[in-house]
């Protein structure tokens, strides 16, 4: 019953999507708001009929209904209960629903919130909205349907990736796909400002808000999912510039220049070509990441292999792509600058700039990735890049962008005086160098690590400079300290919310410049009651035990910390197995740091329990990097936030 | 556009593309099949040798972490020593990715294995020539 309903459902949401979009073209085109309200009545429908399909879905994953192939591919009767919900977006079909399920939920957001406060372009971006709710229903339909039927309906199911048995896995893929979806509003804004002509700044200023949303939840994603991999995968890092760890990258840093490109056309009318470019390029890079973890172009560790869909984003996403190029081309004249560079030594310089090197940055990810196909059909040679290059390569990038991120706030718009100059940057720059003399005699070895520690510190004195300054003005006024400080924060929130996701980034660049400087790891093999140690920290194997779990067999390894740091503490990883799997899977054991990380890999082990080969890491300051997470939820709720200054 | 500015991003461009063709020539990892490695081998360079691990040539020694085993693609083998236990996933008759350098010394000195599990290799029984002929597609294809 389940896979009719359910398709039918799909069905009848696709006509509508389809209706929608027509209906809200035409009505725009003509003027005729009956036909746009009726296309608001459809995407409704579209919300309505696709929470009813995941509903659907989760209902007949709780039931065990094994006569969806879905359910029955993804779960198994020892499934968990969490995990039969998260089993929903743990295949490559029921992503495609979460993720036309997002874009329905934004859809219906943006009726609400734009209806009436963005006239002309509504209509045109609620037929945008539409039709690319429409494409995720045509993949539902034809090349991954998720209501398949499977028959005759077996006695238990195969069971979920036992990989993605992990909080992680309930998080990162709906923040990763809020991201992802979030960034179609700004490109149906762009869109129909492109085509109603109105390619002022009121389509921008309109999507700041969407642009920063969906730019913290890609964020977010990005960051789950380096937790996860930190603590799942078992390798001890959590990114490895994996092809589709590149593929959710490359929207985040042209996203990343987009919210600073939009300042500089809100302020001085210019870049308006750029930041269209910048919004469509965006867009395409969510297409074209979808496109290779759903096609199998480049396989990786997370990638669902699967036949036809790549053929349906690739065209979709070259429409795309070819309908951007068009309307940017008829538009072209109105496009035109309207203000000019004056100096090069200015706010908008050092804004171009850093949108010039998240460009770059973005280009080296993406000929990195690409590389393996563009060797193989160039010189016939199968030759990828791997980690060394994309470190090597964006290092210097980053590097210089955290720089930026130092003068782009303070610098005075225009033309910067020498007067302002020294005003602003004379103390960071000083204290810059003293922390990079400081961490020298500290004994920090490694030049990399001394100059991203000093860049982070110039850029922290720059923060304090401009905050201890406004206080300063506000006190002059009557205000005590701490009061000022707080109005500040909420008066101007969007320059602070700006400072404190600076902030954010600094803290992890500090925890993976901490990490790659400082981790280090061994692999030993140690008898029942035999100690090893590394980095100040000792430990003793105690032995093995095995358990019977709902879903697998598992085989512990007992180990206890004596001496050192965290004395007492037992540490137990162990190799899980799953009877769907052919062989065993790591389970990591650790204690998290502010500073250490302790963290234990089971290898291979004597089936009685004699003797067991260790991976023992002590990974440095990681923890930054998940800290930095929480501070940038901070500094992006502090930046969506009303603005009060008119107010004040 | 002032001249400045023309410059500025020249050599913005020109730099860019220099880190890139460094970049790339000093991480490119050149994918291999063991008849491959084998007609030419070049002793220090980086490769990614793919193929199914040997029958009755995978040794582990967890007192000295040393664990050596050939990898062959059903006409040439090539014999691999690594330090480390064997990963999740890796087995004798299964699929593997070793990435390391030819050593002139007539073996392949693994630095990562990077075992792999793909359904369309998943009776490890059954090596006739198709499926592996199937399973270093898969290989090459799979980076990681």
């Amino acid at each position: 019953m389940i896979p009719e309903v359910g398709t039918g459902a799909l069905l009848v949401a696709l006509i509508l999507a389809v209706y929608g979009a027509a209906a809200a073209a035409v009505g725009g085109r003509r003027g005729r708001p009956a036909l746009v309200e009726s296309a608001q009545h459809a995407a409704l429908g579209v919300f309505a009929l696709l929470t009813a399909a995941v509903l659907l879905l989760v209902y007949a994953f709780l039931r065990f209904d094994f006569s969806v192939r879905y359910v029955a591919t993804n779960t198994n009767l020892g499934t968990p209960f969490y995990y039969r919900i998260t089993a929903l977006w743990g295949a490559l079909e029921g992503s495609i629903v979460l993720w036309a399920w997002m874009l329905s939920i934004y859809t219906l957001l943006v009726i609400v919130r734009h209806r009436t406060s963005a006239r002309q372009l509504y209509p045109w971006v609620l037929t945008v909205m539409l039709s690319v709710v429409a494409f995720f229903l045509v993949v539902m339909t034809v090349p991954a349907p998720v209501f398949a039927r499977l028959t005759p309906v077996p006695a238990d199911g195969r069971g979920l990736n036992p990989l993605l048995e992990d909080s992680g896995m309930i998080t990162h893929p709906v923040a990763l796909y809020l991201g992802f979806t979030g960034f179609t509003v700004p490109f149906a804004f762009a869109v129909a400002a492109l085509v109603t002509g109105r390619v002022g700044d009121f389509w921008i200023t309109t999507t700041r808000r969407w642009t920063i949303v969906a730019w913290y939840f890609l964020s977010l994603g990005l960051l789950i999912g380096g937790w996860w991999s930190y603590h799942v995968l078992g390798w001890g890092g959590y990114w490895a510039w994996d092809p589709v760890e590149n593929a959710a990258f490359m929207p985040w840093l042209t996203g990343t220049a987009l919210l600073h490109s939009v300042m500089i056309q809100e302020r001085r009318r210019m870049l308006r070509l750029w930041n269209i470019a910048l919004v469509m390029l965006t867009f395409s890079l969510t297409l074209f990441g979808t496109f290779l973890t759903r096609s199998g172009v480049i396989a990786s560790v997370h990638a669902f292999t699967q036949g036809s869909i790549g053929v349906f984003f690739l065209t979709f996403l070259s429409l795309v792509v070819l309908v951007a190029l068009a309307l940017i081309a008829w538009r072209w004249d109105a496009l035109g600058a309207q203000g000019e560079l004056d100096s090069v030594v200015s706010r908008e310089s050092a804004f171009l700039l850093n949108n010039v090197l998240l460009v770059a940055a973005t280009f080296t990810v993406f000929f990195g990735t690409v590389f393996p196909l563009l060797s193989e059909a160039v010189r016939g040679v199968k030759v990828s890049v791997g980690a060394p290059f994309f470190n090597q390569v964006n290092v210097p990038l980053f590097l210089s962008l955290i720089f930026l991120m130092g003068v782009g706030p303070l610098i005075a718009w225009r033309r910067a005086s020498l007067e302002n100059l020294r005003r602003n940057f004379l103390g960071p720059v000083v204290i810059g160098v003293a922390a990079a003399a400081l961490f020298r005699l500290l004994g920090v070895g490694s030049i990399l690590a001394v100059t991203t520690l000093a860049l982070t510190v110039f850029v922290v004195a720059t923060i304090g400079v401009d905050l201890v300054r406004a206080t300063r003005a506000r006190r002059r006024l009557g205000e005590r300290a701490l009061p000022a400080l707080g109005h500040l924060l909420l008066r101007h929130n969007r320059r602070y919310g700006g400072f404190v996701i600076h902030l954010a980034i600094l803290v992890v660049a500090v925890g993976v410049t901490g990490s790659q400087a400082w981790s280090v790891h061994t692999e030993t093999t140690l008898k029942r009651g035999e100690a090893t140690e590394l980095a100040g920290y000792r430990i003793r194997f105690d032995g093995l035990r095995e358990s019977q779990e709902s879903n697998h067999g598992k085989v512990t390894g007992t180990f206890t910390v004596v001496g050192g740091h965290g004395a007492g503490a037992v540490l137990e990883p162990a190799k899980k197995f799953y009877p769907q799997e052919q062989s065993p899977i790591a389970y990591v054991d650790y204690r998290l740091g502010l500073v250490d990380d302790l963290y234990l890999v089971l290898g291979d082990f004597a089936s009685d329990g004699s003797h067991a080969t260790v991976k023992f890491q002590v990974n440095r300051m990681v923890s930054w990097i998940w800290i930095g997470g929480l501070v940038l939820t901070l500094g992006t709720v502090l930046a969506v936030l009303p603005e009060r200054r008119k107010a004040a | 556009m002032k001249p400045k500015f023309v410059i500025g991003g020249a050599v913005i461009v020109l730099a860019l593309a220099y880190m890139i063709w460094a970049g790339v020539t000093q991480s490119a990892v050149y994918f291999v099949t063991p008849s491959e490695l084998s007609a030419a081998p070049v002793d220090g360079k980086a490769y990614r040798l793919g193929g199914l691990v040997e029958r009755g040539t995978l040794h582990w020694n967890p007192g000295t972490l040393d664990l050596t085993f050939s990898v062959s693609d059903g006409k040439t083998s090539v014999p691999v020593r690594h330090r480390g236990a064997p990963p999740d996933l890796f087995g004798e008759g299964r699929g593997a990715v070793v990435e390391g350098r030819w050593t002139g010394e007539g073996y392949f000195k693994a630095t990562q294995i990077l075992a792999k599990h793909s359904e369309e290799y998943k009776a490890p029984h059954d090596s006739t020539d198709a499926r592996s002929r199937g399973l270093l597609k898969t290989l090459e294809r799979g980076e990681r």
